[in-house]
């Protein structure tokens, strides 16, 4: 069995996957990377599908031995990689021999990165998927000395990179309506739009709390909203009148007004954002959301066609003579267009 | 898509989310309403929903949005809605009654006092309430298998306390307006920690995964702290 064994663990590992949709009516909310943008990427990086779980480090790595010759990914918020102490380019993929040492720093930009693997992560499936879902009490945190057992990998193609634009800086975050948003008052949606929001350190794969100079952000009735669905992405506002951006693991209800929902090819950003980060909104209409979500969606199609042949940078390659490539099939035109 | 304004009423939720509603506030009627229309939308799915879950009085439905675009799914909706009054249902079939032996006051429930004070009741007044009816689970939310039960007389209308109890253990049968909650696990709470239960909500690794099903009745039977490791055996309800 090829296994990866965990000689040092960050805070905040656990393995993920595109989580388990269907029990929210049994109070399981999906779940699921925290930036699924960054699971399909890894996937095109390996060639494979994005079912397949990777290790998602929140805030720093690890050091990891493989035991076995290895296909890797790295992508999410970049950290230093290096694997014997030859540096690892992040959103690409690698080849590892047996008994390697990469090492994972902290993130230079961003909060989750990932540490995918050929074939994926193996481990028990928990109600249809592998990943934890900490807050609903499936399965833990990965730990030091863990060993960490792979599926088989049927091969694919190494040595690939992908051109991610970060997203670990926050911006402008476009939201839909929500169920309640006309509990706010016209002019509070305007100074919400125009407010800038700090990221807190408060943050976890739940949630992100928000901060801002100035009064705070109230709904009509805020104390007699009856609990209702939530869903990654909704806006809620906390007692302070500060916002809380709900992420993946989530609870499936909730009595806070929420101001609106996060478009889900924007949530990623609002994961990412490292503490500190300026975060705004903006309401959009249903046709630009849903012109958005199209353009998102051909793009998670597109990727492994983007995942081209990395440059050889002769420092970042130790031996240039056992240097394999076998990058998918991209002709020279397209990679050009798409540059 | 339009939103009306009387109910059932509809309004997006996100990008691929749809919540139908069968009122303003938590009712009887309302509860029905949403427990039926979800179970008629698992026996007959609509192509394109990809999810459905019924809360405390409405439906949620996640769909495919490329597959089935809000304004159709929003028609199939009505139509389906207007086929019958939906606040006249029944409850569903296959309904069980769970009675979990539970510990209330003390120091494994130490806000009992408190609650019956609030309610005009002595404890044992409290108790003796509290243990002799059976709670319906209105719906199941917030965590893994975790219900909500009711609902209370309106004396039991207690306001959720501001400052919250720092954490409840898993099992804790806690109370707030005119409602229960047996929790899942370990939680901060607003509501008051009135009694002290075994009951395994959800089991990861077990089959069924979750217990209890929206419409299931509870009963808390008072015991001791010996009876909570004895897990209840449900009986179907006629």
């Amino acid at each position: 069995m090829t296994a990866l064994t965990v000689i040092e663990a960050g805070p905040a590992m656990t393995l993920q996957d595109m989580g388990r949709p269907g029990w929210m009516a049994q109070g399981l909310s999906r779940g699921g990377a925290a930036d699924l943008l960054a699971l399909a990427e890894g996937a095109a990086l390996l060639g494979q599908g994005t079912d397949c779980a990777a290790l998602e480090m929140a805030g720093a790595g690890g050091m990891f031995e493989t035991s076995a010759p290895l296909r890797i990914a790295l992508t999410g918020a970049p950290m230093q990689a290096a694997c014997d102490g030859q540096p690892l380019r992040w959103n690409a993929s690698h080849s590892l021999p047996a008994g390697a040492r990469v090492q994972i720093g902290g993130a230079r930009d961003g909060v989750y990165g990932y540490l995918h693997v050929g074939g994926g992560f193996d481990g028990p499936v928990v109600m249809g998927a592998r990943s934890a879902h900490l807050a609903g009490g499936v399965g833990r945190v990965v730990l030091r000395g863990d060993t960490l057992p792979l599926c088989p990998d049927p091969g694919g193609p190494l040595g690939l990179g992908l051109e991610v634009p970060p997203r670990g800086q926050g911006g402008e975050i476009r939201m839909l309506r929500g169920i309640q948003t006309d509990r706010f008052s016209d002019e509070m949606l305007e100074r919400f739009q125009a407010t800038s929001f700090r990221r807190s350190t408060r943050a976890n794969r739940q949630g992100v709390a928000l901060e801002s100079d100035g009064p705070g952000f109230t709904a009509a009735g805020q104390l007699d909203v009856v609990s209702e669905v939530i869903v990654p992405g909704d806006i809620q506002m906390t007692g302070d009148g500060l916002p809380y951006v709900l992420l993946p693991e989530c609870q499936t209800t909730g009595g806070y007004p929420r101001i609106g929902t996060v478009l889900p090819c924007d949530l990623p950003r609002v994961a990412q954002a490292g503490p500190g980060r300026i975060l705004r909104f903006r309401l959009v209409t249903r046709d630009e959301a849903d012109a958005a979500q199209t353009r998102h969606t051909a793009h998670l199609a597109a990727l492994p066609r983007l995942a081209a042949p990395l440059l050889r940078r002769p420092e970042d390659i130790a031996d240039l003579l056992s240097y394999q490539l076998i990058g998918g099939v991209v002709s020279a035109t397209e990679e050009e267009g798409e540059r | 898509m339009d939103i009306q304004t009387a109910y059932p009423h509809l309004r997006p939720l996100g990008l691929d989310g749809l919540l139908i509603s069968f009122g303003a506030a938590m009712s009887d009627a309302a509860n029905r309403a949403a427990l039926a229309f979800r179970n008629d939308l698992a026996r007959d799915p609509i192509a394109g929903v990809l999810e459905t879950s019924p809360t405390l009085i409405s439906v949620y439905i996640r769909f495919d949005p490329v597959a089935l675009p809000l304004d159709r799914l929003a028609d199939l909706i009505r139509t389906r809605l207007a086929a019958r009054d939906w606040l006249q249902a029944d409850l569903p079939d296959g309904r069980r009654l769970w009675q979990v032996p539970t510990v209330y006051g003390g120091p494994l429930a130490p806000q009992l006092d408190a609650a019956a004070d609030a309610a005009g009741l002595s404890a044992k007044d409290a108790v003796e309430e509290l243990s002799s009816q059976r709670l319906r689970v209105l719906t199941i939310g917030f965590a893994p298998g975790q219900p909500y039960l009711g609902t209370l007389a309106p004396h039991w209308d207690l306001p959720r306390q501001t400052g919250l109890t720092p954490q409840v253990p898993p099992g804790a049968l806690v109370l707030a307006i005119r409602q229960m909650v047996l929790f899942t696990n370990g939680s901060p709470t607003g509501w008051q920690h009135v009694g002290q239960t075994g009951f395994r909500n959800f089991d990861p690794s077990g089959d069924p995964v979750i217990a209890l099903q929206p419409g299931d009745e509870m009963q808390f039977i008072p015991g001791t702290e010996s009876d909570l490791t004895r897990s209840p055996q449900p009986m179907a309800l006629p």
